[in-house]
């Protein structure tokens, strides 16, 4: 039980940080519910194996070693309670965002550009920005 | 141990009074939206209580050593415990008193505190997670606190809904969210290996670990506040993000929440773990290159803003270099450090506010002369930026003596020679700006027109925060022999873990 939980969270932690490396608002946002997720789901895991009683079993017995943790599992609510405000924050910080860009896409640093427009008419390290993976991907961005 | 022992009742009940004040006082500050004077009020009178509370507990805290109080009455390590010993007391004391200075600031200066009924009820709510940072005991509690006044400072930072602010707010939102995750990662590891929280139980149970499983820990802590503080190579975000806040808000960042993540780094490095070579050799490590990329990132730049955001992360530097050392006297150096920073920081940001009104924009190459224009601004601009350069007699040079002196003594030279070598950098950049804002004419044209009053060139409400702040960094240097034998103090207290553990979990276990 505790293994297979552990292997949801190690999926929960994947997706979430493939989807929190793209452009799209949106993903990020996504990547970082998963990412709350799965943090989540490891904090409620810490508490050992599951399948244990809460407070009293059904026997009637409040044997200690017998029942579940409470502690992690407090702690998981809040932490979700933390998650989800937050969650919220961002999907209006995303939908500002496309009010004012029309687009979700991550915009590019103002200053990076304007120092990278300095730099060009500067000197003669202009050429840098052939080629580079990155300075393309940014001059994509450029276009919004 | 210089004084171990737990305080009386009648202090015991001031623990909770910097935490639980601003909160009141922002929920007070939401039903009075609609009179901006009584927002006003509320604010000043609850951050003046503080600052006076937070006197009371250092010195209650100076001279009984520990301050414990159990909320609600259960017992330590079921219960959350509100610590406050010398490093809280000392934190909680200059923390209280920037945030009172940056009010009267943001009340003076036409901006968003007029603008948005929300200012005074999200500055009380981070005050009061800055605060809980400070004084809780409790793991848990400390990621609640972190998330108070992270929560507190989305909001602030993207107030203005600014193209720029949703931009570089949002890589700031999503950033801190990743290293909020990391934390309750680290928080379910630590819970499953050791069954508690406490701090103070967690520092006896973590001995019993073996090693390795220490350093991780260790490690993954470094990195979830590392992306808080600021350091190398976590830093990304930083430059980014604080220079769209409004004026006012990013002081209180530049100054404050980057030292909460140090305070947190000082206290899970020295608290939780036993100090170790490997870890001492990381900090060292992490310390030098934070300095020397930030620096070295500044000299790039062109706008003041900019300029001394990349600033704060050379000087994070600094401080780590303290605690790396792990001697008596280098996290006093550090403790020194971090109160001269945060006063100096703050004050630097908020003369970087005064340029932007009064010339109409933080960019060298858009600001000209205004050595001639608005004289009163050069001279606030002069003091601390001096200090945090390192320039004697200011309490930037006694910071910086204190911790090369304890890195020569450590043997560390290498280090302490890098530290030399950025404060030369750190001067230049000082030097770039009062030669490009202060001196020379404007190459370009500001966007904004400039806002011209007064013989101050600006309003008195702006002018005396910034004032009183390089006024405090004076008295610093002026009383340097006090307040380091106080941070010295601290430190022993750090080092020594076990008066701590005593007054949390009480004598009898």
């Amino acid at each position: 039980m505790t293994v297979l939980l552990a292997l949801v969270t190690a999926l929960l932690f994947a997706c979430g940080s493939w989807l929190l490396m793209q452009r799209r608002l949106t993903r990020i946002i996504i990547g970082i519910g998963l990412l709350g997720h799965g943090a989540n789901l490891l904090l409620v895991t810490s508490g050992g194996a599951g399948g244990r009683p809460p407070i009293v079993a059904t026997d009637g017995s409040t044997d200690l070693a017998t029942l579940a943790d409470p502690l992690p599992q407090a702690l998981a609510l809040t932490a979700i309670v933390i998650t989800f405000g937050v969650t919220a924050l961002l999907l209006a910080l995303g939908y500002r965002s496309w009010q004012i860009t029309g687009d979700d896409m991550v915009e590019d640093d103002v200053e990076d550009r304007f120092l990278e427009r300095r730099r060009t008419i500067d000197g003669p390290e202009a050429e840098i920005d052939d080629g580079d993976p990155i300075t393309s991907e940014l001059e994509v961005g450029d276009g919004a | 141990m210089i004084a171990a022992g737990v305080s009386t009742s009648t202090m015991q009940a001031l623990v909770a009074v910097p935490i639980v004040l601003p909160l009141l006082g922002a929920g007070l500050s939401v039903v009075f939206g609609a009179w901006r004077g009584a927002q006003r009020a509320i604010t000043l009178v609850v951050l003046a209580s503080i600052v006076a509370v937070s006197v009371a507990l250092l010195i209650e805290a100076d001279s009984v050593g520990y301050i414990v109080q159990s909320s609600g009455g259960w017992a330590a390590p079921l219960g959350i415990a509100l610590v406050v010993d010398r490093l809280s007391a000392i934190m909680l004391v200059v923390s209280a008193s920037v945030l009172l200075v940056v009010a009267v600031y943001a009340i003076g200066q036409a901006g968003e505190e007029r603008q948005r009924v929300s200012f005074h009820p999200l500055y009380l709510v981070l005050a009061a997670g800055v605060s809980a940072s400070f004084i809780t005991g409790d793991l848990f509690n400390l990621f609640v606190a972190f998330e108070m006044m992270l929560a507190a400072s989305y909001v602030l930072i993207t107030l203005g809904g600014r193209r720029d602010q949703i931009r570089s707010g949002m890589s700031y939102v999503v950033i801190s969210l990743v290293a909020s995750t990391l934390f309750i990662s680290a928080l379910a590891l630590i819970y499953a290996a050791t069954g508690t929280v406490n701090m103070a139980d967690l520092a006896v149970r973590m001995a019993e670990l073996p090693e390795s499983v220490r350093t991780g820990f260790s490690l993954l802590l470094l990195v979830v506040f590392g992306i808080k503080a600021g350091l190398f190579p976590l830093f990304f975000w930083l430059p980014d993000s604080y220079p769209t806040a409004p004026g006012p808000v990013t002081a209180i960042f530049a100054g404050l929440l980057t030292k909460v993540g140090v305070y947190a780094i000082i206290r899970t490095q020295t608290l939780l773990v036993v100090p170790s070579d490997t870890m001492g050799t990381v900090l060292l490590w992490v310390a030098g290159l934070t300095m020397v990329v930030g620096v070295i990132g500044a000299i790039a730049q062109d706008d003041m803003k900019r300029i001394l955001a990349f600033h704060i992360i050379s000087q994070i530097g600094y401080m780590i270099l303290g605690l790396g050392l792990f001697t008596v006297a280098g996290l006093a150096g550090a403790v020194f450090y971090v109160i001269h920073h945060i006063v100096v920081k703050t004050a630097l940001f908020l003369v970087a506010g005064l340029v932007d009104r009064r010339a109409g924009s933080s960019r060298l190459s858009a600001v000209g002369g205004l050595v001639r224009s608005a004289p009163v601004i050069a001279g606030l601009f002069l003091v601390p930026a001096l200090s945090l350069a390192g320039l004697p007699p200011f309490s930037g040079f006694l910071a910086k003596f204190a911790l090369a002196d304890a890195g020569i003594a450590s043997g560390a030279w290498w280090i302490v020679a890098v530290s030399l070598a950025v404060g030369l950098f750190t001067l230049f950049s000082m030097t770039k700006i009062w030669a490009g804002v202060f001196w020379g004419e404007a190459d370009e044209v500001p966007m904004r027109a400039p806002v011209i009053d007064g013989r101050l060139g600006s309003p008195m409400l702006m002018v005396i925060p910034t004032l009183v702040l390089a006024a405090m960094s004076v008295a610093f240097s002026i009383g340097a022999g006090s307040l380091y034998e106080l941070s010295e103090r601290a430190a022993h207290d750090l080092l020594d873990p076990s008066g701590y553990i005593a007054a949390v979990l009480g004598d009898g276990r």
